[in-house]
């Protein structure tokens, strides 16, 4: 599937995850994150999802509690980042399918 | 083509009543992915669940290998219910399992009430079963919000888009 984000066309999946990261930029990132609900987009926020991208490309699963224990945020600032979703929605910005993960 | 309205789940409110392992876990996994999903949820601790947020309990909690058909010995042979009474099999058993979940990279019981807090869940313990276990707030995770009624707790489930689970 193909979708218009932020004046680039990229392949995204029935959720809106991108398929292809090679594909993202910054500004998908923001422009998904109005989408979700945050209004700004921080140079943390940044942070959080570069390291994101770092674990997929390791193939590397993502919990939040992983996150949590990255050195990068803890788990209290990474829901406040990210409300409503912070694996799900910080993931969809940075790119990256949507995790599987359960805990 | 008819288009019908998605109507997601807003809150729910999960009762853990037992103090095995497997229960309280359960009721910690369904919390933390609320949270995780951006769902309200409240967490409600009574009877023998009340292990699983008593401190001096909480990670230590056993498996029972008497009366658990599903039990199995490592390579999946039925688990026989006369081992599993002998002294020390229980504590065994237990430890094994909380290292295999740890494997897996499941929290330890008080790591994981606080990803439940950090998220904005609330936890809370029963009165009534506070006060039958001689037990005060004390006694309890830091993480525990309050020790309510039955009554309070029915307030905090209220919305047309909330659910109660009993574990």
């Amino acid at each position: 599937m193909e979708k218009v984000i932020a004046g680039k066309s990229v392949d995204v999946d029935t959720n809106g995850y991108l398929t292809d990261l090679s594909q993202w930029n910054k500004d998908i990132a923001i422009e998904i994150g109005n989408e979700e609900g945050i209004n700004e987009v921080t140079p943390k926020h940044f942070e959080v999802l570069t390291y994101l991208q770092e674990q997929y490309k390791k193939d590397i699963a993502l919990t939040i509690r992983g996150v949590g224990k990255s050195g990068v945020v803890d788990i209290k600032e990474l829901y406040t980042l990210f409300p409503k979703g912070p694996l799900k929605i910080s993931s969809k910005m940075a790119g990256i399918p949507r995790p599987k993960s359960c805990i | 083509m008819e288009t019908k309205e998605k109507k997601p789940l807003e809150k729910v409110c999960i009762i853990c009543a037992k103090g095995n392992l497997e229960d309280v876990y359960a009721s910690l996994v369904m919390a933390n992915g609320a949270v995780m999903e951006g769902i309200e949820t409240n967490l409600f601790f009574t009877f023998f669940g009340l292990e699983g947020i008593t401190k001096k309990s909480m990670n230590h909690l056993h498996t029972a290998t008497t009366g658990n058909p599903a039990m199995k010995m490592p390579g999946g042979i039925p688990f026989p219910t006369m081992l599993g009474g002998l002294p020390g099999v229980e504590s065994a058993v237990s430890s094994m399992m909380r290292k295999q979940m740890d494997e897996l990279g499941m929290p330890p019981v008080d790591e994981f009430l606080e990803m439940i807090t950090a998220g904005g869940g609330m936890i809370y313990a029963c009165k009534l079963a506070v006060d039958m276990f001689k037990l005060s707030k004390e006694d309890l995770s830091e993480e525990v919000t309050d020790i309510i009624t039955i009554g309070e707790f029915y307030e905090l489930c209220d919305g047309d888009r909330t659910q109660i689970i009993f574990t």
